[in-house]
């Protein structure tokens, strides 16, 4: 390889997916405009199509394969780019698991290659694509020195528990850049999201739950499961000393809002800690307005926490 | 043999005398109590091999009962009956009769891949629990789970128009199980949200309702993925001994009658 990460990454194609054109249009906007803040280029995947989240893998899991890997094909082959990057955890696995299965598994390869060729679309190729999630994205293009060079204002010691979820580090052979030595993300103890944040000024809280489940995949269909796993990460959240808790990905962002509504109203558990997505905080540490980040878009009502400290 | 946190005595088999002298000695209550024997019968050998046909099971041959997965779950530790070794090893003896018995909790597998993380084998248990859930629906042992309702309606979304409109699924899933949109905790969440957001993008959520988002271009890969979910569908159908649902469709449409 001859360009460096950082080059590598100022210009990469871009799939929002379709949470972010729906309730996670703020997370959408947010990763926008931080991109544009920092001088990062994006370039929106064009005629994208769904990834299949956790629910056509379930129905037979080549059709998500296919899904994900025609993502990467467009990007490849109609783009001419090689790196595409993913805001939601979900569309950044299965781009990742698909890679995956593609390099290894024959089987899927030649599937893939037959749904490609009746769809009359250019296979892809195990190798030619490299997925990364928003978080990577910042951390290696911009990076910690850089981004505190940048910062205006930053989040006063802002107390953040940083919650990643399931899909960013799990299964670990999906994620082969991961666990590998000094500076590389952790698949037990991720730390990219704390690193940007600290480098923006926020007071990390140590927080056990960093990667629990929220129950994602039965938001609806147990919605009581959901909402007791929801309630444990929010309160020992609340019991680390934390007045925010950073998000990186849509399902899990709705997720902890929606079951924070769910569990006062049918538990009578009242959780006071605010979620935000971490791309809101470093757009607000960067100097961008609470609107321009789409901080009244959550449910969750971060504004006031943020006042409190004096970071907007 | 392996290890079981979980004992295989069922509580009806355990006896009990409120009073037995045995040779003059009292040992009434607890002292006395023993298991009744039980002889199972009903083996079925093949059930490894079925639920290894189907999508997510192909590894289970490989496991050897350390219970890392049961210890990492999610499930578990809310519900201590939700246990991933346990169901493994009874596909794996063909135990199916014991397997049956928590045939209504395996769907509730959050998929969080908690125990594929944590397998030593590579057995990548989260796929076998959806292999079990497929497996009790094909073989009638339980009806559609709400989960699976809400992954058919989902995926039949992204296979028929390339993309998803968040608010369709939630409708399609709430109709199809039957219940009221009207729940509380939802409005509360609309109403926290109808508060705060500009009125620019509810307009814009609004229209995404009604014109769904689609992909462009889509028909032909739409074609190739039907079909290749009912050949799969219906070789997993074969792998259990079911009806082709293919076969018999077209049988029907010949005009064949069932003999
Ligand atoms: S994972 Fe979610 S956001 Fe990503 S494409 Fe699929 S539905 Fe859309
Ligand atoms: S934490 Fe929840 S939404 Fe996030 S990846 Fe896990 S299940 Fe999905
Ligand atoms: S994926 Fe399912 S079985 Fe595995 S740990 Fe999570 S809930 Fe348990
Ligand atoms: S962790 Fe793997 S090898 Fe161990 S019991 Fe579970 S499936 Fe079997």
């Amino acid at each position: 390889m001859s360009k460096s990460k950082a080059d590598k990454y100022r210009k990469v194609a871009y799939y929002p997916g379709c949470a972010l054109e729906g309730t996670g249009h703020a997370y959408d906007r947010s990763t926008r405009q931080v991109g544009k803040a920092l001088g990062l280029d994006l370039v929106e995947v064009p005629n994208w199509n769904c990834c299949g989240a956790m629910e056509a893998k379930n129905i037979d899991p080549k059709v998500q394969t296919y899904l994900s890997s025609r993502i990467m094909s467009i990007t490849a082959n109609k783009m001419g780019m090689d790196v595409v990057m993913a805001p939601c955890n979900g569309c950044y696995h299965n781009l990742k698991k698909a890679e995956y299965d593609l390099a290894h598994d024959p089987k899927s390869a030649e599937v893939v290659g037959q749904l490609a060729g009746k769809a009359g679309e250019t296979a892809y190729q195990a190798g030619q694509v490299e997925s990364i999630h928003a978080l990577e994205w910042i951390k290696s293009a911009i990076g910690e020195e850089g981004l505190r060079e940048r910062i205006r204002g930053g989040l006063k010691g802002l107390r953040v528990a940083n919650y990643y979820g399931c899909m960013y580090t799990r299964p670990r052979h999906i994620f082969p850049e991961k666990d590998a030595g000094p500076g590389s993300e952790s698949t037990a103890k991720p730390h990219f999201m704390d690193d940007l944040l600290a480098a923006a000024g926020a007071q990390n809280v140590e927080f056990a739950l960093k990667t629990a489940c929220c129950g994602g995949a039965h938001t609806l269909s147990d919605s009581d499961m959901s909402t007791r796993l929801v309630l444990n990460i929010l309160q020992a959240a609340e019991a680390a000393g934390a007045e925010v808790i950073a998000t990186e990905c849509p399902t899990c962002h709705s997720g902890l809002e929606m079951h924070q509504v769910r569990a006062e109203k049918r538990f009578g558990k009242k959780t006071q800690v605010k979620i935000v997505y971490f791309t809101q905080l470093l757009g607000i540490a960067l100097g961008l307005s609470p609107r321009k980040v789409g901080l009244h878009e959550n449910v969750s009502d971060g504004l006031a926490a943020l006042k409190r400290r004096g970071a907007a | 043999m392996p290890i079981h946190e979980k004992s295989l005595i069922r509580p009806e088999n355990l006896k009990t005398h409120e009073q037995l002298v045995v040779d003059g000695v009292d040992v009434s209550g607890h002292w006395s109590t023993f298991i009744q024997s039980r002889v199972v019968t009903d083996y079925n050998e093949a059930l490894q091999e079925e639920i290894a046909a189907l999508p997510g099971g192909e590894y289970i041959h490989r496991c050897w009962q350390c219970g890392s997965c049961t210890n990492a779950c999610t499930v578990n530790a809310v519900n201590p009956d939700f246990n991933p070794r346990y169901w493994i090893y009874l596909v794996r003896v063909g135990m199916e009769s014991e397997l049956l018995r928590d045939k209504d909790i395996i769907w509730q597998c959050v998929s969080c891949n908690k125990c594929t993380y944590a397998c030593p084998r590579d057995v990548a248990p989260e796929g076998v629990m959806k292999a079990l859930s497929h497996w009790l629906e094909l073989k009638g042992h339980t009806r559609k789970s709400p989960s699976m309702i809400f992954d058919e309606v989902f995926t039949d979304q992204v296979i028929e128009r390339g993309r998803i409109e968040e608010g369709r699924i939630i409708q399609q899933f709430f109709r199809r199980t039957g219940q009221a949109l009207g729940q509380d905790w939802l409005i509360e969440m609309g109403r926290r949200l109808l508060r705060r957001l500009p009125l620019g993008l509810l307009m814009r959520l609004g229209l995404a309702g009604v014109h769904a988002p689609r992909t462009r271009g889509w028909a032909r890969s739409r074609a190739a993925l039907r079909e290749y979910v009912a050949q799969e569908q219906s070789r997993q159908r074969r792998a259990l001994g079911l009806e082709d649902l293919i076969e018999g469709a077209r049988r029907d449409a010949a005009g064949i009658t069932h003999g």
